[in-house]
């Protein structure tokens, strides 16, 4: 069945807002640094933006503040020219979809799904009409009667969209809605949202701290780093080019180690020396290091190569732990000096073999810089 | 048709699974002790006393007693006087109560002082509290001072029905405050956050979605109120008018146990009044079970 927009959707499709901007939002708690600081962020109509970022970087806070369910500690919210942070939350109009899905546990699907519109003062039979469509948009017309306690985990989320979707919302906020899931159903909901985005024209400001979650589904990533902007850009920009070894650290690239600077090559390649060997790179971003500088490598898993031994400038190490997983071994080794790294091969590997490793120049990225690994409190995914 | 064997029988489980499996083991013997001192103490003198109500000393047939209580309308005008006070108190102090619970269900600045002061009563006992009103509420004390001084009538509150009043709601005012700061405690925050998101003002937060999720929890500091409200003694005496106002049912049944020495006949108003209570809990535990009951989350979380 197609989706038939509503007169009210229309409306607002139409009469909506143009942009909506967060200017210099601070949240503070107590005397602790502040969560956020001085955030400014913009939405326009349509846009789905990932706030991505480790617990604590202060993703959630900016929704929260977004929503009205935080107080500013500095800056404002706009939406196009009229300020709305000094609103309540009930006055600003948008949808919230929560990581615990909170459904009212004494209220019927079909309840949950008509709260909004009751608070709208919608007449009754109209309420009813709209929350069973709201319903059938995420195939759950049937449960419209049951108590959300009667409904899996996925069907709940699922009732908590169509219940923020009900009330047809100018901007549709969601907190970490899949992180609750299991790894089978986020993927599944993950697609829900995305195809609901995009037949119903939402906008959408999502936060989570999963990086294939945000690449899959936002138009625009906003990467947060104790409670600043770290970058933004669309998925690809970030994924391809991350600013920082923190942003790289989010976007796969999971083998992150400090080296030493020695020598630039030809543009902005550079020869650092780390494990006992040197490795040649790409140098990202600013000046370039002085002699024996502390940088920060950037590798993905996928971007190693298993060469001759014989190769001198080759990372030796010793496979320690292979896992399966179908087309390819995702292994895990250890240099002579002890650290550890991460690679994904085609080629037969057995743990306690040696392994040679090398990659690509333009696929090591080089940071200036150390880099506190306990910042990337990131859950690593499957791929 | 051949007859189809016997099958063969199954070795039977050793009775330590049998037993597992209908929930039955060692772990039960730590219910020993509290079955022990509920059945000595409480269930033993409970029949005891049921027993001798049926055995007057006056004689006069089995019912004696009960009739004794019923007919002399002095007596039995008790149960209306500890009805009337009871359920007032019941139902002001949950009322006061109620919104404190709901504030201290999150941390805030001083809220445990509040909890504190809210808590004292406990402690203090009503002896204690019946002790201090007179310096309140008596025509020298500083709320008749203060109604004085702006002009205002003096106020009765004290030795009569409001003093009993005032008394029973500060002793059950905590137990209250207690119970139900548990159940909005277990209110999931996301809930109201989500009613907030679709529009919901304050009001209807509270009315929609807090009030029936405590409703349970409202209704069981209700109850126990109520119970301890019925059960008032030493301030119907020390600061109402015993012989009147507040002559609730602990009086006569202390008039007859220790006054006439007739514990029969005490024992008699006893269970009357234990039956009356009973009666109220049944009709709230009833009510009860026509409100939601399920956790009050959210979800998963």
């Amino acid at each position: 069945m197609a989706i038939t927009m509503t007169d009210a959707q229309a409306r607002a499709a139409s009469a909506g807002f143009e942009k909506l901007s967060l200017r210099g939002v601070t949240r503070a708690y107590g005397k602790n640094p502040p969560a956020l600081r001085d955030f400014d962020l913009e939405l326009g109509r349509g846009d789905f933006v990932a706030l991505l970022g480790p617990s604590g970087c202060g993703k959630s806070t900016a929704l929260a503040c977004l929503a009205g369910l935080q107080p500013l500690t500095r800056g404002s919210i706009w939406r196009d020219e009229e300020r709305i942070d000094t609103r309540p939350t009930e006055q600003r109009g948008f949808g919230m979809v929560f990581q615990n899905y909170a459904l009212f546990p004494h209220l019927s699907v079909q309840k949950n799904v008509e709260f909004g519109l009751a608070m709208r003062k919608v007449a009754r039979r109209e309420r009813q009409q709209r929350a069973l469509a709201a319903l059938r948009t995420v195939q759950l017309e049937e449960h419209a009667g049951k108590l959300p306690s009667q409904l899996s985990g996925g069907q709940q989320q699922r009732v908590a969209i169509a219940r923020a979707l009900a009330i047809e919302p100018e901007v549709v906020l969601m907190d970490e809605p899949l992180s609750n899931l299991d790894a089978a159903l986020r993927i599944e909901m993950r697609t829900e949202i995305k195809r609901l985005y995009q037949e119903r024209g939402l906008t959408v400001l999502y936060v989570t701290h999963d990086q294939e979650e945000a690449l899959s589904l936002a138009t625009r990533l906003v990467v947060l780093r104790k409670g600043r902007l770290e970058q933004t850009g669309t998925p690809q920009e970030v994924y391809t080019n991350p600013v920082s070894a923190y942003v790289a650290g989010f976007m796969g690239y999971r083998n992150l180690f400090p080296a030493s600077y020695l020598e630039s090559g030809a543009g902005r390649e550079v020869t650092v020396s780390a494990f006992e060997t040197s490795v040649t790179g790409t140098l990202i971003a600013g000046e370039q290091p002085v002699s024996g500088g502390e940088v920060t490598v950037a590798i993905r898993p996928e971007d190693f190569t298993i060469a001759a031994d014989a190769d001198k400038n080759a990372i030796k190490a010793i496979a320690e732990v292979v896992e399966f997983h179908g087309r390819e071994l995702s292994v895990q080794a250890r240099t002579a000096a002890g650290g550890v790294l991460h690679l994904k091969t085609d080629q037969s590997v057995v743990a306690g073999s040696n392994l040679a490793l090398t990659a690509r120049p333009d696929r090591v990225l080089v940071y200036q810089g150390g880099l506190d690994r306990s910042e990337l409190d990131i859950e690593v995914g499957a791929a | 048709m051949t007859a189809t064997p016997a099958p063969a029988r199954m070795p039977r489980q050793p009775i330590r699974h049998r037993l597992a499996e209908r929930g039955i083991d060692f772990s039960l013997l730590l219910l020993l002790p509290a079955v022990a001192v509920i059945a000595g103490l409480f269930l033993y003198p409970f029949i005891y006393g049921v027993g001798i109500s049926f055995q007057p000393q006056a004689g006069g047939g089995v019912f004696a007693n009960y009739k004794n209580f019923f007919t002399d309308s002095y007596q039995s005008g008790s149960i209306l006087k500890t009805l009337r006070l009871a359920l007032p108190v019941a139902l002001v102090s949950v009322g006061l109560a109620a919104p404190l619970a709901y504030q201290c269900r999150r941390d805030f600045r001083g809220r445990k002082v509040v909890t504190l002061v809210v808590m004292l009563p406990i402690t203090f006992g009503s002896i204690l509290i019946a002790q201090g009103m007179p310096r309140v509420f008596s025509p020298y004390g500083w709320a008749n001072l203060l109604l004085n001084d702006v002009g205002l009538p003096q106020a009765n509150l004290i030795y009569n029905y409001w003093g009993t009043f005032i008394a029973a709601v500060l002793t059950t005012l905590p137990l209250s405050f207690l119970m139900m700061m548990g159940f909005f405690g277990g209110i999931d925050r996301s809930l109201e956050h989500a009613a907030a998101t679709l529009g919901a003002s304050r009001a209807a937060r509270f009315w929609r979605i807090i009030l029936p999720l405590a409703a349970p929890g409202i209704l069981t500091a209700f109850m126990l109120a109520c119970v301890e409200a019925f059960a008032i003694f030493p301030s119907a005496i020390l600061v109402g008018q015993p012989d009147n106002q507040t002559h609730v049912l602990t009086i006569p049944i202390y008039q007859a146990a220790s006054q006439n020495s007739d514990y029969t006949q005490a024992s008699a108003i006893a269970i009357v009044l234990t039956a009356i209570e009973l009666l109220i809990l049944a009709l709230a535990v009833f009510v009860r079970g026509l409100l939601f009951k399920g956790p009050a989350t959210g979800g998963k979380g």
